[in-house]
């Protein structure tokens, strides 16, 4: 199983002093975050992607290439890449050049974005939102698996003869998650792709969680990507950690408190019961954690958010430190412990993919075309073979 | 067959007119039910034990509470609905439009509903027409012709308890006559019964994705 931090990037005033980060720092501490992870021994590094205050990642890719150039392990990911507002095009040539930069260490998360003037600000309609991502994914899947790509679809110009360079790496295009809260249409189109499905259930109740993930993978299975239980799931998480819970949430309220999120809303403690936010021990933190797994089944990976709401550096490396040596060695075995065999650890990565073979199905534009295609005509046929029913 | 119909009341006090008022709706729909020969089981919602809640959920970007989930699915699913608040400032209560927002906006989809609003003073009457019934119209719900505006005063007049006995009728005959769908092949397509949703679970169907991608595959005719 992967474990890793995913930040949005914001720059929040540090409730307890005032001080606020200048940009430059905050992209400096968002760095920091990433190679300290990779210090600790985390498997991921993801960063949003805004385009607005108070946030700073306007430019993943900038930003990763830099990490990749720090690290050796670490894999580079999006929590999330805007697949709606971005022109496809651009995002199949700014990843496979990561790809190549990186040795491969690179995957993406599709999203839709959370704030409406985006859209606008990028020649885009929001109500088109969910339309958007269908075919501005469809288009980057073409581009990372077609040499040459004819394309007219309804949002962008029209492409002839066009071949995105460079191509990706190995001729193996990154493994991509689609993010989605609430919108079953991104968990559908993730398991029609077989792509994994990410689901930041940090502002959410596990109910919820739990339904969305069991629709992607019941139809995961129903493209025939494989079991339900093989489909790939990945799900976000919330922790601050001390040595006593009530040392935590000593240092974590005002932070909480003061969270452009859900600050000035409910209180730490209802917040903790309603969601899976946990401000507790490291022992406290491994329980809860393991608990997803109850809901949403085995999964593949967990993301942790912590850098945010203001909270400084020193804070954020202890937070990290802590989960590095204390937390995510224990939930790797535990994890381990409970997963049946058929079902992956991992999900898929450059050097999974590449050692499948370029004949494997990841690397179709529509891998469950055929199945679809074999499922109307049985159909077809079945409604063919059955006796017309005559009414009174 | 037992119709269910849901009283939300806003009232801020204990006790209040607000709830007062609601409660005299709720017993006139009943009797007029009863009178029918019809059974009509009645769920308050008092809004003010929800007030925090609300505050939460509305700050939160709609993280539930188990009781505020209890509650959209009861009204998504309520034959018919009472509405009543009282007048703040010219308008229905902040609490009152916070729990309407808290709704899925299909919740109330082709659902009877009879408004009603309590204030010191007659001059506002009009609430109940310039801000409830476009607030239900949005929702698509079926507003009874007869709203019930309470002042203070109405409550030692003749006059009220008539407005309460005509729009409790009025909406007592939209519930209980709203299985009028009839016999497959004799009426209207019953695909086009109005859809409604509490919107607090994941909804089961989804759109098989070639639908999604239909237009959107890139090989649109230039």
């Amino acid at each position: 199983m992967q474990f890793g931090i995913f930040s949005v990037g914001d720059v929040t005033p540090d409730p307890t002093t005032g001080t606020v980060l200048s940009e430059g720092e905050r992209i400096a501490l968002m760095t920091d975050v990433a190679l300290k992870a990779e210090e600790v021994g985390l498997d991921v590094f993801a960063t949003g992607e805004h385009h607005n205050p108070p946030f700073v990642v306007s430019s993943p890719t900038t930003h990763l290439g830099y990490i990749a150039a720090k690290t050796d392990k670490l894999l580079l990911s999006t929590s999330t890449t805007l697949i709606t507002t971005n022109d496809p095009v651009k995002i199949a040539e700014d990843y496979a050049f990561l790809q190549h930069l990186s040795g491969g260490r690179v995957d993406l998360m599709m999203g839709r974005g959370n704030t409406g003037p985006v859209y606008p600000w990028f020649g885009k309609d929001i109500r088109d939102g969910i339309k958007l991502a269908v075919e501005n994914y469809h288009l980057l899947r073409k581009l990372w698996r077609e040499p040459v790509v004819n394309w007219q679809g309804q949002f962008r110009t029209p492409l002839q003869g066009y071949t995105s360079t460079p191509a990706p790496l190995d001729g193996t295009p990154p493994f991509v998650w689609h993010g989605s809260i609430r919108s079953t249409e991104i968990a559908e189109q993730a398991a029609y792709y077989g792509d994994g499905f990410f689901h930041n259930h940090i502002f959410w109740n596990k109910e919820h969680t739990e339904q969305m993930v069991a629709l992607y993978r019941r139809r995961f299975e129903f493209y025939g990507h494989g079991a339900a239980d093989q489909a790939y799931v990945g799900l976000g998480g919330q922790v601050f950690m001390g040595a006593t819970e009530a040392e935590a949430k000593r240092v974590f309220r005002p932070y909480f408190d003061n969270a452009p999120v859900y600050g000035h809303g409910p209180s730490l403690e209802d917040f903790t019961k309603m969601t899976p936010l946990t401000v507790g021990t490291p022992e406290q933190v491994i329980e809860r954690t393991l608990g997803f797994a109850d809901y949403v089944g085995d999964y593949q990976r967990q993301l942790f958010l912590i850098d945010h709401a203001g909270l400084p550096a020193s804070l954020v490396m202890e937070q990290l430190e802590m989960l590095g040596t204390e937390v995510v060695p224990v939930l790797r075995a535990e994890f381990e412990r409970r997963r049946p065999a058929h079902v992956p650890s991992d999900p898929p990565t450059h050097a999974s993919l590449v050692a499948a073979g370029p004949d494997a199905p990841f690397h179709l534009v529509e891998p469950a075309l055929e199945r679809v295609k074999q499922m109307q005509a049985e159909q077809a046929a079945a409604s063919a073979a059955e006796p017309v029913e005559v009414r009174a | 067959m037992t119709r269910r119909i849901v009283v939300v009341t806003a009232g801020l006090t204990v006790p209040s007119s607000t709830r007062l008022l609601a409660d005299q709706l709720a017993e006139a729909t009943q009797a007029q039910a009863t009178a029918r020969g019809e059974a009509l089981a009645v769920d308050f919602v008092e809004l003010r034990e929800v007030a925090a809640e609300l505050a939460a959920f509305m700050v939160t970007g709609g993280v539930p509470t188990p009781r505020l989930t209890e509650l959209r699915e009861l009204v998504a699913s309520a034959d018919g609905l009472v509405a009543v608040t009282p007048v703040f400032n010219g308008g229905y209560s902040g609490l009152f439009k916070m729990f309407f927002d808290a709704l899925d906006k299909d919740s109330l989809t082709g659902t009877p509903v009879l408004v009603a609003a309590t204030a010191g003073s007659a001059r506002h009457s009009l609430v109940l027409d310039h801000a409830m019934r476009p607030l239900f119209a949005y929702l698509r719900a079926v507003v009874v012709p007869t709203g019930v505006f309470a002042a203070t005063e109405d409550f030692g007049s003749h006059g009220l308890s008539e407005r309460i006995s005509r729009a409790a009728a009025e909406l007592a005959a939209l519930v209980l006559s709203q299985d009028g769908y009839g016999v497959g092949g004799f009426v209207p397509d019953l695909a086009a019964r109005p859809r409604r949703t509490s919107g607090t679970q994941v909804e089961a169907d989804v759109t098989p994705f070639g639908e999604l991608l239909r237009g959107h595959a890139g090989d649109n005719a230039p």
